[in-house]
């Protein structure tokens, strides 16, 4: 089971609709992935709300179709 | 009723100051992830209670519910839930984590601590 870092991206985009998101396949598995993150919508929360955020959009494939995803959010500059 | 899964979750981050809920032990970790959070916190030389959540699905699965968090490894620090291994490698290179421990009480080495951002450049 593994997932395609456009699919990582559209579900990020669909519950994040401002997000910059960039993505790195960190092992050619499509099951362990780096992505940073950028969205207004992260602003004046803390890193744990702001990845919450993000495995919320994932919809529940965190920790099962996707075993890694390294994790880098934040608000504009 | 509370789910007795949360319920002994909850008395082992009331009972320790620092816990981490991990795959395999302190000294035998069995994922990366947990090995590196695990590796961070021996190094600077915190006490901690590690819990193997691989001895026990109900709590494997429990933990998971019980942060709103879906990954293993998860540090608990004085009962509250500081991050998986993302966050806990993130703070510990920004310091965060010294500051964490220090307003916790939290008793740890400064030297290590410092060690660590130099190696990690």
């Amino acid at each position: 089971m593994a997932m395609a870092a456009s699919d990582i991206e559209h579900l990020i985009k669909e519950a994040l609709p401002d997000a910059k998101v960039e993505i790195s396949d960190l092992a050619g598995d499509g099951d362990h992935y780096a992505a940073t993150v950028v969205s207004e919508q992260f602003r004046g929360k803390n890193r744990v709300q702001q990845h919450q955020m993000v495995y919320a959009a994932l919809k529940g494939r965190m920790g099962g179709e996707l075993h890694a995803l390294a994790l880098q959010t934040s608000a504009p500059e | 009723m509370t789910d007795p899964v949360h319920a002994g979750i909850q008395a082992a981050i009331d009972d320790n100051d620092v816990v981490l809920f991990m795959k395999g032990t302190a000294s035998m970790p069995q994922c990366g992830f947990s090995s590196r959070v695990a590796g961070i916190l021996t190094y600077m030389g915190v006490t901690y209670k590690d819990v193997n959540v691989l001895m026990d699905d109900a709590l494997r699965e429990g933990i998971k519910s019980f942060s709103d968090w879906p990954t293993i490894p998860q540090l608990y620090v004085k009962g509250e839930f500081v991050g998986g291994c993302d966050i806990v490698t993130e703070m510990t290179l920004s310091g965060e984590l010294d500051q964490l421990l220090e307003t916790s009480g939290v008793a740890f080495d400064k030297d290590a601590a410092a060690k660590i951002r130099e190696a990690n450049g």
